[in-house]
């Protein structure tokens, strides 16, 4: 789960305002999201587009809340607070703003390794089957068209990590980490328009082909296993991926002396993953295309970067 | 920024030299590429902004002249920008005009409108009758020509675009209630009668004898705070559509630090709306002067003028005026004798509705894909380049003429105590005379559809605001067109559409037709929006087909339409649903079942 903890410390003398969360009185430091002051208020707030780590884009509105006198619900992750104002996290408008954002996604996505939007569409009760054919249109009456879904084949094009379009509901993430917000190589964008609107490089030219440098910090932001390490994927296709067996390791990233801080996912003996901490000082949870797959040494003789595809920079 | 990776797509030399003219940038006899533009943005931005904001003109160089965004022109426009290839790769595919395919020919293409006032006067037979012809064909959505449907765009191969009804129709139909009385505002005055064929009506001297350059004489004698307040006091609001009030817009702004800016929207794509196009066209050096008076009374140094790029005529025109108000010394670096500095530099859209949310424009503008920003922060604070930003509709730009040259009190002399002054009517469809009216505000929908000779035929429906409008019904002719009158009765007057059906239209078309542009209008940044028009679309398309709307039916359109409005992120998503469920209300989508 998302969550604002992490947030910086406020320095002694920045001024602070005061809020009411669900009739709650909140104080949070000036600058900070109506996001932050639900969490210092207890207060669960669902995220998808959102993470500590990144600038928000607020995209996906499942984090809406209603602010007394505004026409509209407004996204909690990127309102900063003001003083004064009166926010309502779980009326009926911000329940069903909330369900329907879950139900379009569920009923466009493949969801089935998004575990955290598939929580949040049981706790606020989507239900994606609506908008299938049949039924509603009624006795002899033709099927309803098939919803449209987000159709992609898998991209496996390196031995690092795949992209499986089919998950992704455009969160815009894994572009912030690609681009200004870690990694300013500018490999994917978001290409088209509306419902036909993909993350995609140039053409669609393949990973190898692109500015990709295979840091992969837009793996790590990804928050449906749209992109997903090559590791886990193979895992998964034989049914061995079993993360409630993984022991996570600290350590410190020995290619250089930057000193990044590694989290390295072990199971049955064998490195699966490696992330960074998103609170980290350093490294903010990005990492380089060392720290990040490098250690595939420790288990092959020879680790050799997809030179084909690595760009000086 | 790092260094930026390119494939190996190399541009041909045509391409090149097509970019380089589109740029007015000079190649050096080693290839490097100089940068000669005399308009440097100078609001505090990176380089690479700088530059990026030539996205579009360079992206519109490469389609007229290869017929579509090529890998080579597209890295070439890339490495000289200095923008990544996937990014402009994701601008480029978000616009009608621009291909990122090579095309199957070496023809122009032939834009043809399918929105409904052209489908109800033979669009699909027209676009049919091209295409065995051996021509190009591409439907798309409203192009501003709802007057004399069915409406063709030619998009040029290598030959300048146009507008076949250009020139070889007739004059389109204006018509203005208050033209004849000099003391009471009225935007048509001057244009009504005129040989507009004849270029040297577009002069500055037959524009002077006019009375042209009377309204930036007054904006500089009165001052920033006098022309501010003369405008809150005729309480003009926008006529773009959200009604905003136009002085605390220009009061804030020029409360700001500069740099600053001024921007014409001339985006005009809501179906069924064309009025900004005869403005433009029509008395290209009003427009310009109404934007020098905004830029020097709120002490902006730069102004943009952003017109769709179906609109080549009104593109020249307005083209044509800024170099002649330059010559008249209005813009420049001592604009008018104002010892201001104040330019207008002008920017084609590229097919893309959502471009005229005021935001969604800035960043098209900016060389980034047109998608909305949340608000706040607003224009008037966080605008164009991030600088405080005026943005107006030329018709609300040119009724500050108006109030310059009568004053705040004989503007107020017409239209009702909410809504002061008079709108511009875009009629089109089943009326007698198509075509473009000027009336006082609180005019009652029957008196309008009078003044256009009257509805042919039996009435159906009326659609109000276009597309992100509402439906009325026959029974509708007395309400009064105003504001207040409108939002009270539930529907809206939007930039003013007034298209008009009779009992012929099968009504469920042109409300799937209406579905459908919003399915394919939506910039697909927010999910309620993406995927909500995608589901209501369906629905419609399925209560179409079966004739009649079912209990559970109608409430997952309801489902869609509160989600829509309440979660998206712009206009464009909170209205998305609004001709749907008037339709339903009036029975325009078959038969309600339980
Ligand atoms: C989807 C969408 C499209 C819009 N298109 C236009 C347009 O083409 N022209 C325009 O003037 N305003 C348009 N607007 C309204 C602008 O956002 C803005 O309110 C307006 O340009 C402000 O000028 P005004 O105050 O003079 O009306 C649009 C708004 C939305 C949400
Ligand atoms: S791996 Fe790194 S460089 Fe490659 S697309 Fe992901 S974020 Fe960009
Ligand atoms: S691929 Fe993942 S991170 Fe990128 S937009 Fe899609 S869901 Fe978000
Ligand atoms: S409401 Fe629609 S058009 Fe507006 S930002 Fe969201 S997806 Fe884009
Ligand atoms: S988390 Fe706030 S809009 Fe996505
Ligand atoms: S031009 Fe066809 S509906 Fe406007």
């Amino acid at each position: 789960m998302t969550r604002s903890g992490e947030n910086p410390r406020p320095a002694a003398e920045t001024a602070l305002v005061t809020l009411s969360i669900d009739g709650r009185e909140v104080t949070v430091p000036e600058g900070e999201t109506i996001l932050a002051a639900c969490t210092a208020a207890d207060v669960e707030t669902p995220t998808i587009c959102w993470a500590p780590n990144l600038t928000p884009v607020n995209v996906c509105r499942v984090c809406v809340v209603e602010l007394e006198g505004s026409r509209t619900l407004v996204p909690a992750c990127s309102r900063p607070a003001e003083a004064g104002m009166q926010i309502s996290t779980d009326s009926e408008r911000v329940r069903h703003s909330r369900r329907m954002v879950l139900e379009f996604l569920g009923s466009a996505n493949d969801l089935s390794q998004a575990s955290e939007i598939a929580d949040w569409s049981r706790t606020y009760g989507a239900d994606p089957a609506r908008y299938e054919g049949s039924a509603d249109g009624g006795g002899d009456l033709p099927l309803r068209p098939e919803p449209e879904r987000v159709d992609e084949p898998v991209r496996i094009q390196d031995d690092l990590y795949i992209r499986a379009y089919d998950r992704c509901v455009l969160c815009y993430k894994c572009v912030e980490a690609c681009g200004d917000d870690a990694q300013h190589t500018f490999a994917i964008a978001v290409a088209g328009r509306g419902f036909d609107a993909r993350i995609r490089t140039e053409y669609d030219a393949e990973l190898p082909d692109s500015a990709c440098v295979y840091c992969g910090n837009c793996v790590a932001v990804c928050p449906t296993g749209a992109l997903q390490f090559r590791t886990e994927f193979d895992l998964r296709a034989v049914g061995e991926w079993r993360p409630d067996d993984q022991a996570v390791t600290r350590t410190v990233c020995s290619y250089c002396g930057v000193g990044c801080n590694l989290e390295l996912h072990v199971q049955d003996e064998r490195i699966v993953k490696v992330t960074s901490p998103a609170d980290h000082s350093v490294t903010s949870g990005h990492l380089c295309i060392k720290g990040r797959f490098g250690w595939q040494y420790v288990h092959a003789p020879a680790f050799e970067p997809p030179t084909t595809s690595v760009t000086e920079h | 920024m790092a260094d930026l990776h390119f494939s190996d797509a190399e541009p041909t030399a045509s391409e090149r030299r097509a970019v380089l003219a589109a740029l007015s940038v000079d190649e050096a006899s080693d290839g490097a590429v100089v940068v000669s533009h005399p308009r440097v943005v100078r609001a505090g931005m990176q380089r690479r902004k700088q530059m990026r904001h030539q996205l579009l003109p360079a992206l519109h160089a490469l389609q007229r002249e290869a017929g579509w965004i090529s890998p080579g022109g597209l890295n070439f426009v890339g490495r000289t920008l200095g923008v990544p290839p996937a990014e402009a790769y994701g601008v480029a595919t978000f616009y009608e005009m621009f291909r990122t395919e090579a095309p199957a020919h070496e023809l122009s293409v032939r834009h043809v409108c399918v929105d409904p006032i052209c489908a109800l006067a033979g669009a699909a037979s027209l676009a049919e009758h091209l295409r065995s012809q051996g021509h190009a064909v591409h439907e798309g959505p409203c192009l501003g020509q709802c007057e004399r449907a069915p409406a063709v765009f030619i998009q040029g191969r290598r030959e300048p675009d146009r507008v076949p009804a250009d020139g070889s129709g007739p004059d389109s139909l204006l018509v203005s209630v208050t033209a004849s009385a000099p003391e009471t505002p009225s935007l048509l005055r001057h244009m009504i009668g005129r040989d507009h064929g004849h270029s040297e009506s577009m002069s500055m001297e037959a524009y002077r004898e006019r009375g042209g350059g009377a309204a930036l004489d007054a904006a500089l004698s009165l001052g920033t705070d006098e022309v501010i307040s003369q405008v809150t006091a005729a309480g003009l609001s926008g006529r773009g559509g959200a009604a905003f009030p136009t002085g605390i817009k220009w009061r804030a702004v020029a409360d700001g630090e500069g740099p600053k800016h001024v921007v014409a929207n001339i985006d005009e794509s809501e179906p069924g709306t064309f009025k900004d196009r005869l403005l433009c066209e029509l008395e290209p050096l009003a427009i310009i002067e109404s934007i020098a008076v905004a830029g020097l009374t709120v002490g902006a140094e730069h102004g943009w003028i952003y017109i769709r790029g179906e609109y080549p005529l009104a593109t020249q025109r307005l083209r044509y005026a800024i170099a002649q108000a330059h010559s008249a010394g209005w813009l420049g670096d001592d604009a008018a004798g104002s010892g201001q500095p104040f330019d207008i530099e002008l920017r084609r859209g590229a097919g893309a509705y959502i471009c005229g949310e005021e935001t969604a424009l800035f960043n098209s503008l900016e060389g980034f894909r047109g998608e909305p920003r949340n608000k706040p922060p607003f224009p008037t604070t966080h605008g164009l380049f991030g600088r405080p930003t005026v943005v107006n509709n030329p018709e609300t730009l040119l009724n500050v003429n108006e109030i310059l040259r009568i004053g705040p009190e004989a503007y107020r002399s017409v239209g009702t105590e909410g809504s002061p002054g008079t709108k511009l009517f875009c009629l089109s469809g089943h009326v007698g005379r198509p075509g473009l009216y000027e009336a006082p505000f609180g005019i009652t929908l029957g008196e309008l559809l009078g003044l256009a000779g009257g509805v042919q035929g039996t009435l159906a429906a009326v659609l109000l605001g276009g597309a992100a409008g509402s439906f009325v019904g026959p029974d509708a002719g007395e309400l009064q067109l105003s504001l207040e009158d409108t939002r009270a009765a539930g529907t809206t007057l939007g930039s003013g559409p007034v298209m008009v059906f009779n009992d012929t239209a099968d009504m469920s078309a042109v409300v799937e037709r209406l579905a459908k542009f919003f399915r394919d209008e939506s910039c697909g940044q927010c999910v309620p929006c993406r995927v909500g028009t995608v589901r209501q679309h369906e629905l419609v398309t399925q209560i179409r087909r079966t004739g009649r709307s079912t209990e559970p039916q109608r409430e997952l359109l309801g489902d869609i339409a509160d989600a829509m409005g309440d979660a998206s992120i712009c206009g464009l998503g909170h209205t998305a649903a609004s001709a749907v469920l008037s339709a339903m209300q009036l029975g325009l989508l078959g038969d309600t079942a339980s």
